[in-house]
C-alpha cells in the first residue's frame, strides 16, 4: 500500500479551500446578468386559496416577475413525485395525492408555497412579496396523528381520515401463538420525536436558461443531482435529461434534508424559462425551518413476550408516522422499509409482526433525516428491552447477552425480511462495557451521590442496515429507483486521474476517501487524483449521497473502473515490454514481467495509451478511462454498541452527559480519522434528540420551534468528548469490505442516553420520560415521583 | 445610496450600499467575499464571525455603516499565500471540519478566545463556542483543533 492508501489517516484534501474561505456552495455563485426571487409562503396550515393578486406586486419598483400556482398548472408543470411506493395490508397502492410545487387551489402546511417574485435584488423581491394579496379561506388544521386519523380535516380530500397507507410485516397468526405461549408480556408506549435537520446551509438554487440551445441549468443544494434531474426533468417539468443540467457544487452538510426534490427547484427552472434570467434564491433560516423536510415522528405501541428465563419469544409492534402535508420523495420508505425490518435488532426474536400507519397532517412533510427509520426502530427495541429487563429483574447486559445473536449465525435470516452478511455484535459489546467501565460504575455512582447529583449508565446495542441494496430487490419492495453507483475512472495521458463519481460530497471527505481507494490501486500518490462529484454534465450517472451508501455502494464501483484500466494497462504493458499478458505483474505503481527486471512505470503506460505509436491497436483501442456500474449483493450492516453516562442534578434536572464510549463495526475503515468524525457528528445529533431538540407545532399548526432560539440545536457545551473505537468484521456483500458508517451515531445513541437518564432517576421511582429529555421534563418526572411516593 | 469604506484584510474598499446592508451582505454581495457565511438570521449560528477592530464579532448583527472606517478581518484574511494559519493548520491537523460551512466563523471566533485567553481548558472552549453551531463534526474535533492551535500560537 501507499501511505496514502486503504487504512491511512490521510488529512482531508478538501480542507484548504474550506478554511481559507474558497468553498464554493449555492450562495456563492453569481450569473451574468442574474436576478433574485422570493418564495411567498401560506402564514395558515390549512386554507383554500380563494384568490391571489399579484397586480400591485407586478408595478412594483425592481419586480421582474410575479408567478403563481395557476401559471404553473396553466403550463401543465406536474406534482411532485414520491419515490417509493407502498403497499396497504390489502394489496391495494398506497394514496398519492397531488403535490404542486406552488399551490392551486389549497395550501396545506405554514410555509407550502403560493407564489414566486422574481426582482432585480432580493430585498426588491421580498418587498414585492408584501404587496400579493391573497384571500384564503382558513380550514380547520389537523396536526396530531389522532386528530387526523378520527377524520377530522382532511388534508387531501381524496385521502379519508387522512390516512395515506396502512402497511405490515412480519407473521402475524406467528406472533399471537408466541404471546399466547409467553410468561412474561412486556409493553411500551412511546414517541420518537419530531426533529429538524438544520444542515448549517441553508437551501439555495440558482436556475437559468439559455435560449440558444435550450439548455437548463439548477444549481442546487442536493445530495443527488441526477436524481434532482430524473425527478423534475422526468415528473415535473418534462425536460429531458439532455437539456437539463443539474449541479450540486460544495454543500454545507444534508443530513437527509437535502435528498428530496424541493419546489424550490422547479419553480426556479421553469421560471428561467419564462423570465431569460438567471434567478437565485437562498433560504432564510426561518425558511428552512419550516419547510425543509422534517425526521423521525412516529407513535408506538409495542409488546414483547418473554419466557420465564427472559428469552425473547415474539414482538408485536403498532406505529403511527406522520408524513406531513404531502409524500416527500422517500417520506414513504422511511417508516417501513427502512424502519420494521430491522425490528429484531441484534436479538434472535423468533417471530416479528409490525403495523404501521401512515398520517398526513397539516405539517411540513416528514421524510429521512440522519438515520431515516433504523433510529426510531432502535430507540423502541433498546427501550423495551430495558424495560424488560426491569420488569423480569434480569441485568440490562445479561438479558440483551442472552438473546444476541451469536457471531457463528451469521448469515443470520430475520423474520423481518433481512439477511444479516455478517456481524459480531457480543465482540462490540464486550468492548464497550470494558471501555465504558461498566463494572466500576456502582463506585462513580456513589460518588456521585455524595455530592447530591444522580448518576446513570444506559446501553444500546443496534445493527442497522445502510447501503440499500440490490435494485432489484429495492424494486421488488417499491422503490422506483435503481440503487446501484457508478464511477468513471479517467487516466490522463501523463498519469494522473480523475474520478467521476455519482455520490456527493457534502462533509464526509469523498475527495480523500475515494482519493485513497485508487490511490491503493495504483499505487500512486494522492496528490495525483482529483475526484468529480456533483455536475450531472460531467457525471456519467449516480444515485448520490445518503442512507451511508458513498463508500459501501460508491466505492466498489471506483475500484471495479480501476481494475478495468489495470486490465488494459497489463495489454499495454505486455505488448511494449514484449511479454505474455499472464506473465505481467502490478504493484506499487509499476507493471512488470514476472521473473525478469522489465519494468514500466504506471505514467508510462497511461501516455503510451494516449500516444499509442506502439501498442496493440488490433486488440485494443487507445486510452485509458474505465467506467463500472456496481449494483451490491445485500445492504451493508454496521452495528455495536454505545454505552452512556449522565449526572441529573435532582433540584433543576439538568442532565450531563459525563461519558460516551460507542464501539461500532463499520467493516473496513479506509479513513480512520474520517470515520470517527462521522461518529462523533452522528453521537451528537442522536444526544440532541435524546435531551434537547424537539419540533413542536400549535394546535392550528403555526411552527413554535421555528428559530435557533426556540429548536435546541446541540452546542459545545452541551456534549461531552466522546470515546468511540471501530471493532470490525470485514464487510461481506462488496469487495471493498466496508460498511456505512454516516448514521451509526445517530441510530445506536438516542436510547443509551434516555435508558442512562432512567436508571439515574431510577431510585426515585422514576419509569418512564420522553425525548427530548429537557431539564425541565427531568425536574417535573422527579417532583411527580416525590408526589406519588408521599402519597403511598 | 452611501458610500461605506473601510478596511477588508489590509485593503482599502469602498462600496456605494443600501442604508439597510448587513456588514455580511457588504462583505459577500458588494466585495465579493463569499468565504463568510449566513447560516441563520437570528444572529445564532455564528457562521459569519469575522474581527472587526479586532475583536470577533457576528457580521450579521452590524450594518456594514457602522463599519465605516473599521479594520476587519475575515477568514480569506488568514493564510500567507498557500500557507495556513497556524488556527487553520490545527483544524485540518485534527479533522475540525467537515462539510466546511461553519468553519469560518469557528476559526475567526477561536482565534479570538485564545487571544483573550492564550491557554483554555476544554470546558473554557466548549462554553466559548456557546455562539458558534456545527451540525457535523460534535464539537468534539473543534475543540480538539482549537486546544491544538491555541498551543500552537503559545509555540
Amino acid at each position: 500500500m501507499t501511505d496514502t492508501g486503504i487504512g491511512a489517516s490521510v488529512k482531508r484534501v478538501e480542507d484548504q479551500r474550506f478554511l481559507t474561505g474558497n468553498g464554493n456552495y449555492t450562495d456563492d455563485i453569481n450569473r451574468p446578468d442574474q436576478s433574485h426571487a422570493w418564495i411567498l409562503r401560506s402564514p395558515h396550515a390549512h386554507a383554500t386559496l380563494k384568490s391571489v393578486d399579484t397586480s400591485k406586486a407586478e408595478a412594483a419598483e425592481g419586480v421582474i416577475a410575479v408567478l403563481t400556482g395557476a401559471d404553473m398548472a396553466a403550463d401543465g408543470v406536474g406534482g411532485l413525485p414520491c419515490g417509493w411506493q407502498i403497499h396497504n395490508k390489502d394489496g391495494s397502492p398506497m394514496l398519492e395525492p397531488g403535490h404542486p410545487p406552488l399551490a392551486v387551489d389549497k395550501v396545506r402546511y405554514v410555509g407550502d408555497q403560493v407564489a414566486i417574485v422574481i426582482a432585480e435584488t432580493r430585498d426588491a423581491a421580498r418587498d414585492g412579496a408584501e404587496l400579493i394579496e391573497v384571500d384564503y379561506g382558513v380550514l380547520d388544521a389537523v396536526i396530531d396523528m389522532d386528530g387526523a386519523l378520527a377524520g377530522g380535516s382532511l388534508v387531501h380530500d381524496n385521502v379519508p381520515n387522512n390516512r395515506c397507507f396502512d402497511w405490515e410485516l412480519g407473521d402475524k397468526n406467528g406472533v399471537d401463538e408466541a404471546f399466547s405461549k409467553a410468561d412474561h408480556v412486556v409493553s411500551i408506549d412511546l414517541v420518537n420525536n419530531r426533529l429538524i435537520p438544520n444542515a448549517m446551509e441553508p437551501r439555495a438554487a440558482i436556475s437559468e436558461f439559455d435560449r440558444s440551445t435550450g439548455q437548463y441549468t439548477l444549481y442546487t443544494t442536493t445530495q443527488n443531482p441526477h436524481v434532482i434531474r430524473l425527478l423534475m426533468g422526468a415528473f415535473v417539468l418534462q425536460i429531458p435529461e439532455h437539456k437539463l443540467r443539474v449541479i450540486a457544487p460544495d454543500v454545507g452538510g444534508g443530513f437527509g434534508s437535502k435528498i428530496f426534490h424541493y419546489a424550490e427547484e422547479a419553480i426556479l427552472t421553469w421560471a428561467a424559462g419564462k423570465v431569460h434570467r438567471p434567478i437565485k434564491w437562498t433560504a432564510e433560516r426561518s425558511e428552512s425551518f419550516a419547510t425543509d423536510a422534517h425526521g423521525r415522528d412516529h407513535e408506538t405501541h409495542a409488546e414483547l413476550a418473554l419466557d420465564k428465563d427472559g428469552a425473547f419469544l415474539g414482538l408485536r409492534v403498532a406505529t403511527k408516522a406522520n408524513v406531513g402535508a404531502y409524500l416527500s420523495t422517500f417520506g414513504s420508505s422511511v417508516p417501513t422499509y427502512l424502519y420494521a425490518t430491522l425490528l429484531a435488532g441484534v436479538y434472535t426474536t423468533p417471530v416479528i409482526y409490525a403495523e404501521v400507519q401512515t398520517v398526513f397532517t397539516n405539517t411540513v412533510p416528514v421524510d429521512a433525516y440522519r438515520g431515516a427509520g433504523r433510529p426510531e426502530c432502535t430507540y423502541l427495541l433498546e427501550r423495551l428491552v430495558n424495560k424488560a429487563a426491569r420488569e423480569l429483574g434480569i441485568d440490562p447486559v445479561e438479558i440483551r447477552k442472552k438473546n444476541m445473536i451469536q457471531a457463528d449465525q451469521y448469515p443470520y435470516q430475520t423474520p423481518v425480511a433481512l439477511q444479516y452478511d455478517c456481524g459480531d455484535i457480543p465482540a462490540s459489546f464486550e468492548s464497550a462495557l470494558k471501555a465504558a467501565d461498566y463494572t466500576g460504575f456502582e463506585k462513580r455512582r456513589a460518588a456521585s451521590e455524595k455530592d447530591g447529583k444522580l448518576r446513570g449508565i444506559g446501553i444500546s446495542t443496534y445493527v442497522e442496515a445502510c447501503g440499500i441494496a440490490p435494485s432489484a430487490v429495492a424494486g421488488a419492495l417499491g422503490a422506483r429507483a435503481g440503487l446501484y453507483e457508478s464511477a468513471q475512472v479517467r487516466v490522463h495521458p501523463t498519469g494522473s486521474v480523475t474520478v467521476f463519481t455519482g455520490t456527493h460530497n457534502h462533509g464526509q471527505g469523498h475527495e480523500t476517501t475515494f482519493a485513497q481507494l485508487v490511490s491503493e490501486s495504483f499505487g500512486i500518490p494522492i496528490e495525483h487524483v482529483e475526484i468529480s462529484h456533483g455536475d450531472t454534465d460531467q457525471v456519467q450517472f449516480g444515485m448520490g449521497t445518503y442512507g451511508s451508501r458513498s463508500l459501501a455502494v460508491g466505492g466498489p464501483a471506483i475500484l471495479n473502473a480501476c481494475n478495468k484500466v489495470i486490465d488494459k494497462a497489463k495489454k499495454i504493458a505486455a505488448h511494449i515490454m514484449e511479454a505474455d499478458v499472464s506473465d505481467i505483474e502490478f504493484a506499487d505503481g509499476k507493471f512488470t514481467v514476472a521473473g525478469t527486471d522489465k519494468e514500466m512505470a504506471f505514467g508510462e503506460i497511461s501516455l503510451a495509451a494516449y500516444v499509442p505509436h506502439n501498442y496493440p491497436i488490433e486488440e485494443i483501442e487507445p486510452g485509458l478511462d474505465e467506467n463500472a456500474f456496481y449494483d451490491p449483493l445485500n445492504f451493508s450492516f454496521p452495528g455495536g454498541a454505545h454505552i452512556c453516562e449522565v449526572e441529573v442534578d435532582p433540584d433543576t434536572g439538568t442532565t450531563e452527559i459525563v461519558g460516551f464510549t460507542a464501539v461500532d463495526d463499520v467493516g473496513r475503515v479506509v479513513n480512520p480519522m474520517i470515520v470517527a468524525g462521522q461518529v462523533h457528528g452522528g453521537l451528537a445529533q442522536g444526544v440532541g434528540q435524546a435531551i434537547l431538540e424537539g419540533c413542536v407545532y400549535d394546535d392550528d399548526g403555526q411552527l413554535l420551534t421555528g428559530s435557533y432560539m426556540d429548536y435546541t440545536m446541540p452546542r459545545a457545551d452541551n456534549l461531552p468528548s466522546f470515546s468511540v473505537a471501530t471493532q470490525s468484521v470485514m464487510g461481506a456483500s462488496n469487495p471493498l469490505e466496508v460498511k456505512g458508517v454516516g448514521e451509526v451515531g445517530a441510530i445506536g445513541s438516542p436510547p443509551a442516553v434516555v435508558n442512562a437518564i432512567l436508571d439515574a432517576l431510577a431510585p426515585l421511582g422514576v419509569e418512564d420520560i420522553s425525548m427530548p429529555t429537557t431539564s425541565q421534563k427531568v425536574w417535573q418526572a422527579i417532583q411527580d415521583s416525590n408526589v406519588r411516593q408521599a402519597a403511598e | 445610496m452611501p458610500t461605506v469604506s473601510m478596511t477588508v484584510n489590509g485593503k482599502s474598499v469602498s462600496a456605494d450600499v443600501e442604508p439597510r446592508t448587513l456588514l455580511v451582505q457588504y462583505l459577500r454581495e458588494h466585495l465579493g467575499m463569499t468565504g463568510t457565511h449566513v447560516g441563520c438570521d437570528t444572529s445564532q449560528c455564528g457562521a459569519c464571525v469575522v474581527h472587526v477592530n479586532g475583536e470577533s464579532l457576528k457580521s450579521c448583527t452590524m450594518l456594514a455603516a457602522q463599519a465605516e472606517g473599521a479594520d476587519v478581518t475575515t477568514i480569506e484574511g488568514l493564510a500567507n499565500g498557500d500557507e495556513l494559519h497556524p488556527m487553520q493548520e490545527a483544524f485540518r491537523e485534527n479533522h475540525g471540519l467537515q462539510c466546511g460551512f461553519c468553519t469560518p466563523g469557528m476559526v475567526m471566533s477561536a482565534l479570538d478566545l485564545v487571544q483573550k485567553n492564550p491557554d483554555p481548558s476544554e470546558r473554557e472552549v466548549r462554553e466559548w463556542l456557546e455562539g458558534n453551531l456545527c451540525r457535523c463534526t460534535g464539537y468534539h474535533n473543534i475543540v480538539k483543533s482549537i486546544l491544538a492551535g491555541a498551543q500552537a500560537l503559545k509555540g
